[in-house]
């Protein structure tokens, strides 16, 4: 019986987690049918989700609440799977401007696609909401950071092979030479870094970065402050699978907030076909588990399955 | 409209490449016939020619022009020939490269295309060039040059026809509040006028119109305006009244003391074969005399004929 109070609770996200156990959700409707007791046994041995007004039983409210997030990380990854990649992307770029997601979701998009895609996401985006997302960025994101998200995701990147070295290298020293003399809080704003980080081609900046690495003695990301904005530019266009491999972890995290957690969903849905093998690689050597077993311990019922199919075990 | 006229029926390719070849033949160049051919065909039987010359002669076509001809007339035909696409590509990459960047050129191009042909000519420049055009402009220039160019070049505009009216009168006091406070480099008007959509920005300069008795254009001119200045009123026309803008470019060549042939030809040859109709009749009514009369009065030779040839009669 404590058994299958301890799997039902769970099955409700009760010990965390996400997504909810269909399956043995349906189990104990089966198990319990015609035993009003049981259920009233486990409500009261369900604090965090039923409370009592008195002698009234009442669900508490922010409970039912996250239970109907949970609910729907199944619907939300069945629906986001079949859609249309472009209208994914305009989508959570939309959540931004609305404040329901983080700006950091419109530099993950805007960097980690190819030209095409982005293009797409950007045509999408009209077609949906009748604003492109260029000046919608513009215009509801006033932030230090604004000047360099509206100039990502206007980006139209040279995707050829050529790249010219030297460029690379005077770029290198030119940006050097801005994070000394710019204050952390400028470097944001500064003309320069917005012009090579949202104009230059994806194989142009791996190369600035890399010469940066050996003028410097460490990697550019080391001398970018707390800037976030900047931070994640860098990673996301040099080294992609890091970055979405940090940000599986965090959803992971204790107390990881509404926004991280739809991470998960996100990234899973949106590199399923891209590079996932290399996401789980990173993931492996940088925090020393599978990302399979991580999944299978912390999420539930069918959202899990469906996670676990499109990683590919 | 386009005023460039095609003969019904029109020759096949290998005529007119031949007809082309007899051209060059022997000593000097038979002008009239290079000029009766190449200005009577349009983009698609241009590149026919050029392929048909090539397969025949075993020589490029716009090698062979180059080296039979020169000065106004050669530029001239050397730009005619291309499409519209691949011209506007060199012409932009040609006004980039120059010593200081040949702006008209870029706002033209940047303002006065919808965003699906600033799109193709964007693609057409990175498989010429290796780069991004952004990257190219943003290279290329400095401080509010920067900003406002790139921000012109680089955004996706919206294309459609929605707008919302409390926006256009919230957007006009905006402009109004930097313009009184003589800040023509504003991050807002820059914002302003490179995102919003075509439509959207008619009713944001007809709401200011309507609430200062005076339009956007002759707010901001000053005695002596610098080229910023310039560049803004000509982004903003091109955006809004280009064929008023062209018109009164060509009527400021024509017109007044110098002569500008490298502008003239520009927006003859950009404009055949797609509205220097109207271009044509406004500069009729406005310099009381025919858009033919005027250029016959300023240029002569090959060149003359060759633009008049384009104007049509």
């Amino acid at each position: 019986m404590a058994d299958e109070t301890l799997s039902l609770k769970k099955a409700f996200s009760g010990h965390g987690g996400f997504g909810v156990d269909e399956t043995t959700m349906a189990a104990m409707v089966t198990k319990w049918r015609k035993q009003p007791d049981q259920k009233s046994r486990f409500r009261s041995d369900f604090s965090g989700f039923f409370t009592k007004i008195g002698s009234i039983e009442k669900c508490e409210d922010d409970y039912l609440l996250r239970l109907k997030t949970e609910f729907s990380r199944f619907k939300n990854i069945m629906v986001l799977w079949l859609m249309h990649p472009w209208e994914r992307d305009a989508r959570w770029m939309h959540h931004v401007m609305h404040k329901s997601y983080p700006f950091t979701v419109i530099v993950e998009i805007a960097c980690t696609r190819t030209s095409e895609e982005l293009l797409g996401a950007k045509r999408a985006y009209q077609a949906l909401f009748n604003h492109s997302v260029e000046e919608d960025v513009a215009y509801h994101i006033k932030e230090s950071y604004s000047k360099l998200l509206v100039g990502l995701v206007s980006s139209f990147r040279y995707e050829g092979p050529q790249v010219d070295n030297d460029m690379a290298k005077w770029e290198a020293k030119a940006l050097g030479n801005v994070i000394k003399s710019a204050g952390s809080g400028k470097l944001i704003q500064n003309e320069e870094v917005i012009r090579i980080l949202t104009t230059r081609s994806k194989r142009h900046l791996k190369a600035t970065f890399k010469h940066y690495k050996e003028l410097h003695g460490k990697p550019i990301e080391e001398d970018l402050g707390a800037n976030l904005c900047l931070q994640e530019t860098v990673k996301c266009i040099d080294k992609p699978a890091k970055y979405f491999s940090e940000a599986i972890n965090i959803a992971f995290k204790e107390g990881a907030d509404k926004p991280s957690k739809l991470s998960l969903t996100r990234v899973i849905i949106s590199r399923a076909d891209v590079d996932m093998e290399e996401i789980k690689e990173t993931y492996h050597k940088q925090f020393g588990v599978k990302l399979e077993d991580m999944i299978t311990k912390n999420t539930h019922g069918h959202y899990k399955d469906t996670l676990l199919t499109l990683i590919g075990k | 409209m386009a005023t460039l006229s095609i003969p019904n029926p029109v020759p096949s390719a290998i005529e007119d490449a031949e007809k082309l070849r007899k051209a060059f033949q022997g000593w000097g160049t038979d002008e009239k016939a290079m000029i009766a051919v190449l200005s009577h065909r349009d983009a698609a039987q241009r590149k026919q020619i050029k392929i048909a010359y090539e397969e025949q002669y075993k020589e490029k076509l716009l090698k062979r022009i180059e080296s039979e001809i020169s000065g106004h007339f050669e530029r001239a035909v050397y730009r005619w020939i291309f499409d519209p696409v691949e011209r506007q590509a060199i012409m932009a990459n040609i006004a980039i490269k120059n010593n200081v960047v040949d702006f008209p050129v870029i706002i033209e191009i940047a303002c006065v295309n919808s965003s699906n042909e600033l799109l193709a000519v964007k693609q057409v420049y990175q498989s010429l060039y290796k780069h991004s055009m952004e990257e190219d402009v943003a290279s290329h220039t400095t401080g509010d040059f920067r900003k406002l160019l790139f921000a012109l070049v680089g955004t996706y505009r919206y294309d459609g026809e929605e707008i919302n009216t409390e926006l256009a009168k919230t957007e006009a006091k905006i402009l109004n509040d930097a313009i009184t406070k003589g800040e023509y480099n504003s991050d807002e008007i820059i914002r302003i006028l490179s995102t919003r959509s075509k439509a959207q920005l008619h009713a944001t300069f007809n709401c200011y119109k309507d609430a200062h008795n005076l339009s956007i254009t002759k707010a901001l001119s000053t005695k002596s305006p610098n080229d910023f200045v310039i560049a803004l009123r000509a982004a903003i026309r091109c955006r809004t009244t280009p064929t008023k803008y062209f018109e009164k470019v060509l009527r400021n060549i024509l017109q007044k003391s110098g002569m500008d042939e490298d502008t003239l030809t520009r927006v003859i040859v950009m404009h055949a074969e797609k509205d220097l109709k109207e271009i044509k009749e406004l500069f009729q009514t406005r310099a009381n005399m025919t858009l033919e009369q005027a250029v016959a009065k300023k240029t002569s030779g090959d060149y003359e004929n060759f633009l008049l040839a384009l104007i049509g009669n």
